[in-house]
């Protein structure tokens, strides 16, 4: 187990300098000037050349690119180029509010999804099951951003339950900030549920057509033991992987969701500093979710082997 | 973790059960993330909303943007319209309690001046020394009269700083915790969430004032930002969707504010610069003319506008004393179109236009490219981004394209970098000395009315020649909650707060 984490972490590094690499000469190719898009209307000639300057903006690529690994070596990600605050501090600032987003829409998807699609399996053919189909296929197909204003208009202009955007700290007003984040995360977790819900059902239907089901049931197990205990638990493996790559794809941005609600996060962060051609930002956020996501699959794979004892001695 | 937890909602609950419950705040809903706020540097329409409560300035403007006093009380030109002597108040002091005076206004021109990536040196670089005979007295000496100065002074580079906070050179000290003198101080920026201001009690208008705290909210769609002010989540909102106007207006709960704004929509064509200007029908002044016939302004107004697109024909808005009645928006003429055309040689032209990609762009484009087919020529629609349209504009990479500028209260701002031979802003390299001599010397005539007559001049030429053409003055619609009392809408689409209250 041990040798398996220390492994995946030899593994990441060279994939980071790849990936960072990649997001470096991919912005370059990016039309459009940091500099014009900084300087702000009257794109003053001397303003312009001071800030090519002060970014290192007229350096060969590969010389701006040693310079920027240089400074991440020493845990320094650079500064805002539109806002000069410290890209550390805007993850700081950012990821905290991301990950409690992401967390409450996996929990609510995994608490919707799972009992869901172990319901369609095990109703199959019924008119439950088609109830359930159809939930799934519209939390797919509904836009976020369609979703998210119907409910804004509906729960916060409407009956005036919950704040229609924004985001307060949990740290600040906790309850409040249970509130604001209600909505969005509802938003995420319709999309992300359905997608569980899938995955969960044909899992299901392919476990209870399996011998040992049959054997489980001729030797005259309820019901419910049989599904959740021999079926479900061979189900399973699959769907926490599933449920680890989505909570990554959450962390890498929830940018429309982001955007409807007002909240100050991830995906916003790393959009708005690819429109502003805020090269810092977009490298060390980008960096930060490659990070997280290396971690995830890492503990995707002990998790898998926890849940599947055969792959303990592999 | 828990300790500060603990705390702070403890703090909450104090803050609840005794003064906070009677103190009142005003939220307000931007449509971007402001940039940097240190006013020297500061370059967005979203920043100067926030700078106009935070930071005093030496002079303001009115309603009808004649000058008026804020940290200057009086201003008088010298006999050689080469020096201008403020008389400042006495009894001002900054955020952090230091005094501001003839020294500290001195400090920040000079920063203003020589900081490395001022973006204000360009509008004040006409002041060639300061003087400071006394505390009450700021005398400005300048390299060559410049009618253009009074009006700088009333937006960022007018805007006071105390030297204490800008003494370390740091200029990201500044921008982190700007302190200035203004009626509300800095309390906290979350990028992309929120900026909180508080009351300063020691601004010497305090009693004019009425919010604890004022609190901006970048919102940046609008649909949301809409809901938000009808769901009672902020309290004003800047920028409403011309298309949501019917829905405010029919909404008891809310107020629509416009005001026709300092700024305008045009197009511009690309005449001389580079190989795209080569093969542009447009470098051809007959068929920008014949162009310009197709346009029916009033239709985009009434369509995409709901009438708040009010049709320009010149670069000073109607609020502005310069605008010139001798040109008022011309009606289209497809006849006279086509015999330009004619004229120039063509039946048909085409070329391609680009616009920034947002809803409200691409739908002037479109109807842009159906008036103008009627006539002949035919326009490709190149939607573009921001930041690329932005490089490709000054790289010439563009044949005709439309584009907004916020606006200047002075006239200068709204025409002299777009026309002259070496403008900064001038993408299609339009040159006529004739223009730039008259355009020069209107910087130096001090009296409205000669100032005036010189822009006439120029706008004779420029109406023929036609480097570019105005659509629409850009408002500035404001919605309100029906609760805010006093509100008024200024042309330079500022929040100005004297006055306005909660009820």
């Amino acid at each position: 187990m041990f040798r398996l984490i220390l492994r995946r972490i030899v593994v990441a590094i060279p994939t980071l300098i790849l990936v960072s690499m990649m997001i470096f000469s991919l912005q370059k190719i990016l039309p459009g000037d940091p500099v014009l898009a900084m300087a702000g209307e009257e794109r003053d000639p001397a303003v312009l050349e001071f800030l090519r300057e002060k970014y290192r903006l007229n350096d060969p690529l590969p010389q701006q690119y040693l310079a920027w690994v240089r400074e991440v070596a020493q845990g320094n990600l650079g500064i805002s180029l539109r806002t000069e605050i410290p890209v550390t501090i805007l993850i700081a600032q950012k990821l905290p509010v991301t990950i409690q987003l992401a967390s409450m829409a996996i929990v609510f998807s995994v608490l919707i999804g799972i009992p869901l699609g172990i319901l369609a399996a095990v109703r199959k053919g019924t008119r439950s099951e088609f109830g359930i189909n159809l939930f799934a296929l519209s939390g797919m197909s509904i836009p976020n951003f369609w979703l998210g204003i119907l409910l804004i208009m509906l729960v916060s202009v409407h009956w005036r339950l919950l704040p229609a955007s924004g985001f307060v700290p949990p740290t600040q007003d906790f309850w409040l900030s249970m509130k604001t984040s209600l909505l969005p995360a509802i938003v995420l977790a319709t999309a992300i549920s359905a997608y569980l819900l899938r995955h969960t059902r044909s899992a299901m239907l392919e476990a209870l057509r399996a011998d040992y089901i049959r054997t489980a049931r001729a030797k005259g197990a309820p019901e419910w033991s049989v599904i959740l205990r021999h079926a479900l638990r061979n189900a399973l493996m699959p769907i926490v992987t599933l449920v680890t790559i989505l909570f990554g794809e959450l962390l890498a941005g929830a940018v429309l969701t982001e955007q409807i609600f007002g909240i100050p996060g991830f995906g916003k962060l790393l959009v708005d500093a690819v429109f502003n051609r805020d090269y810092a930002v977009v490298q060390g956020v980008v960096l930060c979710i490659a990070v997280g996501f290396i971690a995830l699959t890492l503990l995707a794979d002990v998790l898998y082997i926890l849940v599947n004892p055969r792959l303990r001695n592999a | 973790m828990m300790g500060k937890f603990v705390w702070t909602a403890g703090g909450a609950l104090l803050c609840a059960a005794t003064v906070c419950s009677a103190a009142q705040s005003l939220r307000i809903g931007l449509q971007e993330d402001p940039d940097t706020l240190d006013p020297v540097r500061a370059r967005t329409y979203v920043s100067r909303i926030v700078f106009t409560s935070l930071c005093d300035k030496l002079v303001d403007i009115d309603q009808k943007l004649q000058f008026v006093p804020q940290l200057a009380q009086s201003w008088a030109w010298g006999p050689d319209h080469k020096t201008l002597t403020f008389k400042l108040r006495t009894d001002v002091v900054f955020h952090d309690g230091t005094p501001f005076n003839a020294e500290a206004a001195k400090a920040n021109l000079e920063r203003a001046l020589t900081l490395k990536g001022s973006q204000r040196r360009n509008e004040i670089k006409s002041i060639e020394s300061i003087e400071t005979p006394d505390a009450g007295t700021l005398v400005l000496h300048l390299a060559q009269p410049d009618a253009t100065l009074l009006a700088q002074l009333s937006d960022r580079a007018g805007m006071m700083l105390s030297p204490k906070s800008f003494a370390d050179g740091d200029p990201s000290t500044v921008s982190r915790h700007p302190v200035c003198s203004g009626p509300y101080e800095f309390v906290k920026r979350v990028q992309n969430d929120r900026i909180e201001l508080k009351k300063f009690d020691r601004y010497y208008d305090a009693k004019d004032f009425h919010f604890d705290r004022v609190v901006f909210l970048p919102i940046p769609d609008t649909t949301v930002r809409l809901q938000n002010l009808r769901s009672g989540g902020i309290d004003i909102l800047e920028r409403l969707n011309p298309s949501d106007i019917k829905e405010v207006k029919g909404d008891a709960s809310l107020k629509f504010n416009p005001v026709a704004g300092l700024g305008y929509q045009e197009i511009f064509f690309n005449i001389n610069n580079g190989p795209k200007a080569k093969d542009n029908p447009f470098a051809n002044k007959l068929v920008r003319q014949a162009f310009q016939l197709t346009i029916d302004r009033d239709a985009i107004n009434q369509v995409v506008g709901n009438g708040i697109y009010e049709p320009a024909q010149q670069p000073f808005p109607p609020a502005s004393p310069y605008h010139n009645d001798k040109y008022p928006p011309m009606k289209p003429d497809i006849a006279k179109a086509k015999a330009l055309l004619k004229q120039a040689g063509f039946t048909t032209v085409e070329a391609n236009f680009s616009f920034g990609n947002t809803t409200i762009s691409a739908s002037i484009a479109e109807m842009l490219q159906a008036m103008a087919a009627q006539a002949g020529i035919r326009l490709n629609l190149r939607p573009t981004e921001y930041a690329a349209m932005l490089s490709e504009e000054a790289a010439g990479n563009f044949q005709v394209d439309m584009r907004g500028w916020s606006g200047r209260v002075d006239p200068d701002g709204n025409i002299f970098v777009f026309v002259t031979c070496d403008g900064s802003l001038n993408d299609g390299k339009y040159c006529n000395p004739k223009v730039d001599e008259l355009l020069k010397q209107a910087r130096t005539v001090l009296d409205v009315e000669g100032r005036k007559a010189v822009y006439g001049q120029a706008q004779d030429i420029l109406q023929q020649d036609l480097p570019k053409f105005y659509i629409y003055y850009q408002p500035w619609p404001f919605a309100t909650r029906k609760q805010v009392q006093g509100f008024k809408p200024y042309p330079d689409g500022m929040i100005r707060l004297r006055g306005v209250s909660l009820s």
